[in-house]
């Protein structure tokens, strides 16, 4: 399969005149139109038996593109070339009709595919025996409850062999149980040799299947890698890192302890030492603040926490548990403080909080500036946990206790 | 980015040329239109205790009822040859035309769900609107048939010719269809016109009355009734069924060089419907 060049616009017309009175009353008026340019000049190929996936953000064009493949839209410039039959499914179970039995439904639906009649009719008992629906044959579509009717669409939509199968977001229906069968399905496809194009927004599926996707971006092409690199080009997607400069706000005030120092700033860094609001799970990464001491001050202790979206506290860190003497300062000077890990942390939004405060038990502060700036993880994997730390798996036989034979 | 190196030939595949009327494989086109029809059929019957008895039951009591009316309380027929026979073979005909034309109208706005969710080819919409037009317009001249018997027609050779102008008509109901449908698409006011265009359509053609009476009247009136195709084709159906006694399509118009008028009409409202259909198709997914 391969695509040059695609383009598709779209004109939306500011008011749909839809009556020849509107047309006739306003002759002069000429419909204005913006134009949505939903893909520009996208060119990829997907080779035989390979698994690619198509991903993007709402609106980014994917579905546009998908449509523009199954023969739904046509593309304004460019050109697609396919070998082998496609099945396109952009939604379960076209054409179903409620007040017809399941039998109908699936030669109707199976017909709109690209099934001959005569072949939907001959496969009809197996794909009411993988939809488990052989009790409830005769009832008509609109007795079926929605995950019946979703059972049975998927089940039509596998028994229609097709060398391409076009998949566009079907597999986020149903219970966990029906989506490990999707999985299963699709992995048998996959070993069958057949081509899948998937298109989602959901990364985990881009990484258990796709060997290559593409990341589209306002209808262009962003990236087109490995689909593991493409995973984490999305999520960067979705946390711009370009605006530096509004996540991390410059502090004038401190907002907490008896005012001995003063947190100017506080961020977030990379391990080459340029401020960003991401971070990359599995990275080394730093927290810095910025304080001007305000009074002479021996040993003050430097703190920073870290808390979840759930207000989870996940990290605290202070020179004090550390051991580390940090020296004497005299009023007005400035202190960068900085402590550096590896980021091990779950993927999601943290929020940061630095303090200053005096030594000793009791440690009475200086200076806190609860959630200054928050920060955000990006990853691909996780184990659902809070963190996810790099770990090893080690099993051995135990061989029986002689003493318990 | 993709590596596409100048100078590589393009796999001997096919190419996607998105939607259109007609594309692709033609069995493809007519097991959709078929299924399309034949579920149709189905629904349309969903709930009767008769079922697809009423698609013969129906057309036999509403003849019934216009035959008690105009023959035997209004004599609108009086001295016209086998009155009964005419009137019906007209009325089978305008109710196959007024049923295509009018499901066809709204078939592409109807059946959005599947334009906008799968590639086919876009003529298949109108077409099983069609398919079932025929249907029962073979299952009402079933009924025909059986009045035809009542009134003790006299068989004649002529009869084998009957299927030419109605297959001239259900050609013409097929190419309007898919003009109508194209063209709601984008203007919903086609749906009311075209109700009162077949209202007036019923009246201007003899139907309810025998030509002979129009050309008593007036020759030109009758000349200008009969430019409308479908008029001309009711009547020379009416003529082959009966005979001689009946007035011909030429006989009607008077002089059969005339209807090159209504044969000229009927080729371009088909190929308007062709036209405008195939160029509808393309975008029809966006437009609905």
């Amino acid at each position: 399969m391969r695509v040059e060049g695609l383009s598709k616009a779209f004109r939306l017309p500011h008011e749909q005149v839809h009556t020849l009175k509107e047309r006739a009353l306003h002759p002069m008026r000429r419909q204005r139109f913006e134009r949505l340019q939903a893909l520009e000049g996208v060119s990829f190929d997907v080779g035989r038996g390979e698994s690619f996936g198509i991903v993007g953000r709402n609106g980014s064009g994917k579905s546009t593109l998908m449509k523009c493949l199954a023969g739904i839209y046509r593309a304004d410039r460019g050109d697609m070339w396919l070998r082998g039959r496609m099945a396109p499914f952009i939604e379960l179970g076209v054409g179903f009709n409620p007040d017809l039995t399941a039998r109908d439904n699936v030669l109707i639906n199976a017909v709109m595919l690209g099934v001959s009649p005569a072949q939907a009719r001959e496969r009809y008992d197996s794909i009411i025996a993988f939809a488990e629906l052989e009790d409830f044959q005769d009832l008509k579509l609109k007795n079926y409850s929605s995950g019946m009717q979703v059972r049975l669409a998927f089940s039509v939509m596998v028994h229609v062999d097709a060398d391409l199968l076009l998949i566009d977001e079907v597999l986020a229906v149903g219970d966990a149980a029906f989506q490990q069968k999707c999985y299963d399905v699709l992995n048998r496809a996959k070993d069958e040799g057949r081509t899948i194009l998937l298109v989602t927004h959901d990364m985990s599926q881009v990484q258990r299947f796709c060997d290559r996707a593409l990341l589209l971006e306002r209808g262009k092409v962003v990236a087109l890698d490995d689909s593991r690199t493409i995973a984490r080009g999305y999520t960067q997607l979705n946390f711009p890192t370009t605006d530096v400069s509004a996540t991390v706000r410059a502090i004038t005030e401190s907002d907490g302890g008896d005012g001995g120092a003063e947190i100017l700033e506080a961020w977030t860094q990379d391990p080459e030492g340029n401020r960003t609001p991401t971070l990359e799970q599995g990275h080394p990464c730093a927290l810095v603040m910025r304080v001007r001491i305000t009074r002479p001050t021996q040993e003050p202790v430097f703190g920073f926490s870290l808390t979840d979206e759930q207000h989870r506290r996940v990290l605290v860190v202070t020179t004090e548990w550390d051991d580390r003497t940090t020296g004497g300062y005299d009023a007005g000077e400035l202190v960068n403080v900085a402590v550096s890990f590896d980021n091990w942390f779950a993927p999601g939004r943290y929020h940061l909080t630095p303090h200053v405060a005096y030594p000793g038990a009791g440690g009475q502060l200086m200076a806190v500036r609860e959630s200054v700036t928050s920060v955000v993880v990006t990853g691909s994997r996780t184990g659902g946990g809070i963190v996810d730390v790099p770990h090893d798996f080690v099993w051995n036989t135990v061989s029986p206790d002689p003493a318990a034979a | 980015m993709t590596t596409s190196a100048p100078g590589t030939a393009p796999p001997p595949a096919y190419r996607v040329t998105g939607p259109s009327a007609v594309s692709g494989d033609p069995r493809r086109l007519w097991n959709l239109a078929r299924t399309l029809a034949a579920t149709d059929w189905k629904v349309r019957f969903f709930g009767s205790v008769l079922g697809y008895v009423w698609s013969l039951l129906r057309p036999l009591l509403l003849f019934g009822i216009l035959y008690v009316v105009f023959s035997e309380i209004v004599d609108v027929g009086a001295g016209a040859v086998a009155y009964p026979v005419q009137l019906l073979a007209a009325m089978v005909l305008f109710f196959f035309v007024s049923e295509v034309t009018g499901s066809a109208l709204t078939s592409l706005v109807d059946r959005e769900t599947l334009v906008r969710k799968v590639g086919f080819p876009r003529v298949v919409v109108p077409l099983s609107v069609w398919l079932i037009g025929l249907a029962n317009l073979a299952l009402n001249a079933i009924v025909l048939v059986v009045f035809v018997v009542l009134q003790d027609v006299e068989p004649r050779w002529s009869w084998l010719l009957v299927p030419i102008p109605v297959a001239l008509i259900a050609v013409g109901a097929l190419g309007t269809g898919m003009l109508l449908s194209a063209l709601y698409v984008r203007f919903r006011d086609v749906k009311p016109i075209w109700e009162v265009v077949l209202q007036a359509a019923f009246y201007a053609t003899p139907i309810l009355y025998p030509v002979e009476r129009v050309i008593e009247a007036s020759q030109t009136l009758a000349t200008v009734l009969m430019a409308n195709p479908l008029a001309a084709l009711i009547q020379e159906t009416r003529h082959l069924l009966i005979g001689p006694g009946v007035p011909s399509a030429g006989e009607a118009i008077g002089g059969t060089a005339l209807l090159a008028i209504p044969a000229a009409i009927l080729v371009a409202l088909t190929a308007a419907g062709v036209w405008r259909f195939a160029r509808t198709a393309p975008t029809a997914a966006e437009d609905l």
